[in-house]
């Protein structure tokens, strides 16, 4: 059986059914994220004082700009796909994925010197919401990279196949991982800087 | 959405401009972190940078900037649904914030406690 309008637009929304399927994905993504964000400003305004300056600034400042390249190799594949600029998309792919991997390796060794000084979750209102939030993020980033390496594996099949569809694809899988940077370039000024 | 290879081509130069303005930006909240300004406007200028950053990549990497009206529902939805969930604090914290409750003494009474 067929998935209905994968590459061309239903007539009644203007969209593929993927299209606005990630959209709402990322609108449930949006509340998931913003209650969080909530419940750190009831925590924070609610609290008789806050830590500052527990956060590695330099690290969490290197993982923006980690994270920000990513966007930017990402988007590269995406349009140089529209190119059929095969080598090109994998050259960024493969560059989105490396990218995120260094994130994740900073946020291990950050993680690692919390735990060292026995700042785990439960030591503090702030190390507990910091820990949810950057936990939960790198959760997302973790999911990138897999649906990244499909990509980059057995989903490239469908390159031969269709390649309308599978330019799709890696759109979808953009718009994801921008909003992954999106959420980052919010949490770092409000976890690390304020 | 672009499909026709000279405005892909032309879309690649405006990735890359907003990558090194991120970039540019992103250098400009921390080096504003070394003034110590007061936390109110320390949280504005913060909250204002990285807001202009989110809308550049909402823009523009995720191609908000021409989207469909299905998607712009979507979002406006979404976005009503935030602010309710951004002003759910000031309702929960208005009363109490920054004042001390003292403790009610003596064993809860029927009145006070025990359902």
């Amino acid at each position: 059986m067929n998935i209905p309008y994968t590459v061309t637009e239903r007539p009644d929304t203007g969209l593929t059914n993927g299209k606005l399927g990630i959209w709402l994905f990322l609108a449930s993504e949006v509340m998931l994220f913003g209650a969080l964000f909530s419940t750190y400003i009831i925590l924070r305004t609610g609290a008789p004082e806050w830590p500052h300056g527990e956060l590695n600034v330099l690290l969490g400042a290197v993982n923006t700009v980690i994270l920000i390249s990513s966007s930017v190799t990402m988007v590269m594949a995406w349009a140089t796909l529209k190119l059929k600029d095969w080598a090109k998309h994998r050259l960024y792919l493969i560059g989105t994925f490396l990218l995120a991997g260094v994130f994740l390796v900073n946020k291990y060794f950050e993680y690692k010197d919390h735990f060292e000084k026995g700042e785990t979750p439960a030591h503090s209102t702030f190390t507990a919401i910091y820990f949810t939030l950057t936990g939960l993020h790198g959760l997302h980033i973790l999911g990138g990279m897999i649906v990244m390496l499909y990509f980059l594996g057995p989903g490239t099949k469908l390159w031969k196949k269709n390649p309308d569809q599978f330019t799709n694809r890696i759109e979808y899988t953009g718009l994801y991982w921008h909003f992954v940077d999106l959420v980052w370039i919010f949490l770092f000024p409000v976890l690390y800087l304020l | 959405m672009h499909s026709d290879p000279t405005a892909i081509k032309k879309s690649i130069r405006t990735y890359m401009l907003v990558g090194a303005a991120l970039l540019v930006f992103t250098g400009i909240t921390v080096g504003a972190n070394q003034f110590h300004f007061g936390v109110p406007v320390a949280v504005t200028v913060a909250l204002i940078i990285a807001t202009m950053k989110g809308s550049m990549v909402a823009s523009i990497f995720m191609h908000l900037s021409a989207e469909k009206k299905w998607i712009y529902g979507a979002l406006i939805l979404t976005i009503l649904g935030f602010v309710i969930l951004m002003t759910v604090p000031i309702f929960t914290t208005m009363d109490t914030i920054g004042k001390h409750v003292p403790a009610i003494g003596g064993a809860p009474t029927a009145e006070h406690g025990g359902h």
